[in-house]
């Protein structure tokens, strides 16, 4: 049985023009220890789909569908069950951590707070606890005295994995991890996330806009537009042969090693991302995809099984694999 | 070029910014009128402002005046007088609604002396740097910690007391607060990129405020002077209690000072004190929950800015 | 600030000696000889330099009405004035920040409409209304409701015995206390609420909620404490309207303070006690935003130097 599985998810925010779906449909699954990377250009719904996950969408916000975590459905599960479940099943890591901790207090109170919420441990007990946290993610015990404004982007990026792994959750949901921080901090942060997870067989949901960092990551690769999945499927493959029109467009906009022509060459896609209280009629991506047809504006087409664990939502997916307008 | 085939006719620019001021001013209304609370504070401004100017339509001066008063002396409530009678034997009914022409008088014309010293202190605060904007700021930073009643009050007292007294004490303690609002918005707008290239074009200094920091600073300035004139009919009562107003223009305060001196309090004569009192609460709080919707109304969209 | 209490009261039309003076015989040559021994015949620099040097010494001059040194007199009526305010701002402190966090924690529902509807409604009253009231609801009683407790002064003549006099005191305190916490609990509590609304959208908030938190502890360890940095500010910045407040209650309640001695002081005027009693206050209120910046680091990590 998988550890997470979401079936038709939507969230619906309320605003001054009426209700705007952030998502609308998605169908996601995860198993115990592996890597999922989600990626998607802002505003495509990824931050909500993750807050949806532990119940931490602000108070308008109407979820439908169901999200199994382990077996039992998040969304109708009881107060108590829910705050157990919070960060001792599946923790969060959020992005910028600058406004992520709290500025008054100290680091190391915060990294031990989850531990005193879930374990029934003194007060004193997480303090040795919080020193290994800290050496694990490669910072100095004595970094646990230090307030958030003392630390630099990196560091606080590390306390936040340190905290996401204080009470050794099952699944850790990396929202924009590394968007914040310079280059070479990311490429650190990532590989220590990479190392800390794989070593505790923990599994990983990164979310992030740059498909780079997601291929080198994760095992499986969904990629996210307009509040729907629009392409599914092994990492590597999603990058290296897009199905979907915008898939291919992201992957394009980041140049590759060997390929001289792409150096001087990343394409842009024109236009913006829709918005979400006036989303186009019938496929979502239609007015900025270079290969639309005509049918493309009355229908809005699902996922459609393409390949051994793979599946894209465009109609050239439906007709370029016989059998699949039954998926 | 024929004449046939002229293009459509360009509205001028007067035109066009009409219709568009028109337009963001229509906007406005709906998203006042969805602030309940600031709605019903307007409606109440509304039907009090015209009772106080329509007051000398049903009240004579006979009504007014201690010495042709209709009744007789702090009566309790009857049906003759619905609210009793004061000290005078004035009804209260007309006391209390000839009160507000004073009283929001004084308020609006304090209010608008502290609005426009704090603007212009703010303006130039945040639009000179250097030593003037220290200077100007440290003054305000002192006036804003100072007790204002105390300092109001006591100015009041050394002048000839009087209704234009009471203004002047109010509108010069005031100040301070909307000085400090202006000069940080001034900041904040000054430091928009158009400013820079509004200066790199040539502009000066009083083009610049004028055109682009007035009508940026504008809705601050509106939202405080709500709130502000509330505080101002308050402070006008407190004056006027103090004994520090013209005892013969009947205001709210006025009518309080008076009910104190003749003893009405320790006898117990809720009548003359209840009335002036609630019309000062509900007026100070129909100012502020105005005040309180334009801020809510003003500042979210301050934040994003052009 | 010295220079604003002085040109305040001497810059005035009116003469102190004349007033003083007033309605007894008083030949020429004694009022030359009474101006010179008040100063009044140097110029307004010279008079200015002797009383600045004066204030430094602690002597605040000598009051017109009482005949006895300001500062004696101001130490004098201090206790009483502490008695009172401070009681009065400790108890409006806590109600009014712990009342203005669960209102905004809770906002929007019917508890949180309820409590800042009240907190506008009492900030849009007049303190020295709502003492009034107080006084004929209470102390003078209503109809067949008899008044529970004393119009003014801090005790009664002629209780003696510990508990008793205890009991005397309470109830002389409590209503100008009720007052004064009234009216600035109010301003308090809206303080609290816009600042912990301010902080319940951070990011931090929802961290700490997905740590499985509980509502309240997430609002009791993480929102309030980073709210009340702002809050506290403010506060301190408004201790001028305490005072102002404090002034007006004294003054109603007849309760010995320093508060009444300013308000009798306006009547005659007294310049010297006013002119006391007016530095003292802006003294005050300066020492207390020091101390404040001196609180400041403790309560805000970020302004501790490393």
């Amino acid at each position: 049985m998988s550890l997470l599985e979401i079936t038709d998810l939507t969230v619906t925010y309320p605003s001054a023009s009426g209700p705007v779906l952030a998502v609308r449909g998605v169908d996601l699954a995860m198993d115990e220890g592996e890597k999922l990377g989600l990626a998607g250009e802002s505003g495509c719904g990824k931050s909500t789909l993750a807050l949806s996950l532990l119940r931490l969408l602000p108070r308008g916000a109407r979820v439908a569908g169901t999200i199994r975590f382990d077996g039992e459905d998040i969304l109708t599960m009881g107060w108590g069950r829910l705050r157990a479940v919070r960060w001792a099943a599946a923790s969060i890591v959020f992005q910028g951590a600058m406004h992520a901790l709290n500025p008054v207090r100290s680091v190391g109170d915060q990294v031990a707070e989850p531990i005193l919420v879930h374990e029934k441990v003194p007060k004193a007990a997480p303090r040795r606890k919080v020193a290994e946290l800290l050496e694990q993610v490669g910072l100095a015990p004595s970094t646990a005295r230090a307030y958030p404004h003392q630390l630099s982007g990196g560091q606080r990026q590390r306390v936040m994995i340190a905290m996401a792994l204080a009470c050794s959750p099952r699944l850790i949901v990396a929202d924009e991890p590394t968007s914040a921080l310079d280059v070479m901090i990311q490429a650190q942060i990532l590989r220590l996330v990479d190392r800390l997870v794989t070593d505790r067989g923990i599994s990983l949901l990164l979310i992030s806009h740059d498909l780079s960092v997601l291929t080198s990551a994760c095992d499986r690769l969904a990629v996210m537009y307009a509040g729907r999945i629009v392409e599914e499927g092994p990492a590597g493959q999603v990058f290296s042969d897009p199905l979907h029109p915008y898939s291919s467009a992201l992957a394009a906009a980041y140049p590759r090693i060997g390929d001289a022509t792409a150096r001087r060459n990343p394409q842009g896609l024109p236009g913006d991302p829709p918005d979400p209280s006036h989303l186009p009629e019938g496929c979502s991506f239609q007015p900025r995809c270079p290969v639309a047809l005509g049918e493309c504006v009355r229908t809005d087409p699902p996922l459609w099984p393409a390949g051994p664990a793979r599946r894209a939502a465009c109609v050239h997916v439906r007709d370029s694999c016989p059998g699949a307008a039954h998926g | 070029m024929s004449a046939a085939q002229a293009p459509a006719a360009i509205p001028s620019p007067r035109r066009i910014t009409w219709t568009r001021r028109t337009r963001s001013l229509a906007r406005f209304g709906r998203e006042y009128a969805r602030h309940r609370a600031g709605m019903w504070g307007l409606a109440v401004l509304l039907v009090s402002i015209a009772l106080a100017l329509a007051a000398p339509l049903f009240i004579s001066a006979r009504d007014l005046s201690a010495v042709t008063a209709p009744g007789s002396p702090r009566q309790a409530p009857s049906l003759h007088f619905p609210l009793g009678t004061d000290a005078y034997g004035r009804s209260m009914v007309a006391v209390t609604i000839w009160g507000a022409r004073i009283s929001l008088l004084v308020g609006l014309a304090a209010t608008v002396m502290s609005m426009v010293i704090g603007s212009l202190v703010g303006l130039l605060a945040g639009h000179f740097r250097a030593w003037v904007a220290t200077v100007l700021m440290r003054v305000t930073d002192w006036f804003l910690v100072l007790p204002t009643l105390v300092l109001a009050a006591a100015l009041a007292s050394v002048l000839h007391r009087g209704v234009g007294t009471v203004i002047i004490a109010i509108g010069v303690t005031a100040w301070p607060g909307t000085a400090r609002l202006v000069r940080a918005q001034t900041l904040t707008v000054e430091a928009r990129p158009y400013i820079e290239r509004a200066r790199a074009l040539g502009a000066g200094d009083w083009h610049i405020i004028r055109r682009h920091v007035l009508p940026n600073v504008m809705p601050v300035i509106l939202a405080q002077t709500t709130l502000t004139v509330s505080a101002a009919v308050l402070a006008e009562a407190t004056l006027a209690f103090l004994g520090l107003s013209d005892p013969t223009r009947v205001s709210w305060g006025t009518t309080l000072q008076l009910a104190q001196q003749v003893g009405a309090v320790s006898a117990g004569d809720w009548w003359i004190l209840l009335p002036p009192g609630l019309a000062i609460v509900l007026i100070a709080l129909a100012f502020t929950l105005c005040g309180r919707s334009l801020e809510a109304i003003f500042n979210p969209r301050l934040a994003a800015g052009p | 600030m010295l220079l604003t209490g002085f040109f305040l009261f001497r810059v005035l039309p009116g003469d102190p000696v004349r007033t003083i003076t007033r309605g007894r015989p008083v030949s020429a040559v004694q009022l030359a000889q009474l101006r010179h021994a008040f100063g009044l015949d140097k110029p307004l620099a010279g008079q200015f330099g002797d009383y600045a040097l004066r204030v430094l010494r602690g002597d605040l001059g000598t009051s017109y009405e009482y005949r006895t040194s300001v500062s004696r007199l101001i130490v004098q009526h201090l206790g009483a004035t502490v008695y009172l305010v401070g009681t009065a701002t400790l108890v409006a402190a806590a109600l009014g920040l712990w009342l203005g966090a669960r209102a905004a924690w809770r906002r929007g529902s019917l508890s949180d409409r309820l409590t800042t509807g009240l907190a506008l409604t009492l900030w849009s009253v007049p303190t020295f209304w709502l003492g009034l009231v107080l006084i004929v609801a209470f102390g003078v009683g209503v109809g067949p409701v008899p008044g529970l407790f004393p119009t003014g002064g801090m005790n009664s003549p002629g209780v003696s015995g510990p508990l008793p006099v205890l009991a005397d005191g309470l109830r002389h305190l409590a209503l100008p206390c009720l007052t004064l916490i009234a009216v600035v609990y109010a301003q308090y509590l809206l303080i609290m609420r816009a600042s912990l609304l301010d902080e319940m959208g951070a990011d931090y908030i929802t961290t700490a909620r997905a740590k499985g938190l509980r509502d309240a502890t997430v609002r009791r360890r993480h929102a309030v404490p980073n709210a009340l940095l702002p809050a506290v500010t403010l506060v301190f910045l408004n201790l001028g309207m305490v005072v102002s407040g404090a002034v007006l209650v004294e003054a109603i309640f007849s309760w010995p303070g320093l508060g009444s001695l300013f308000f009798q002081a306006l009547t005659v005027p007294d310049l010297p006690l006013l002119q006391g009693l007016f530095i003292f206050f802006s003294a005050s209120v300066i020492v207390m935003n020091l101390i404040a910046d001196l609180l400041y680091p403790v309560l805000d990590p970020r302004l501790r130097t490393a």
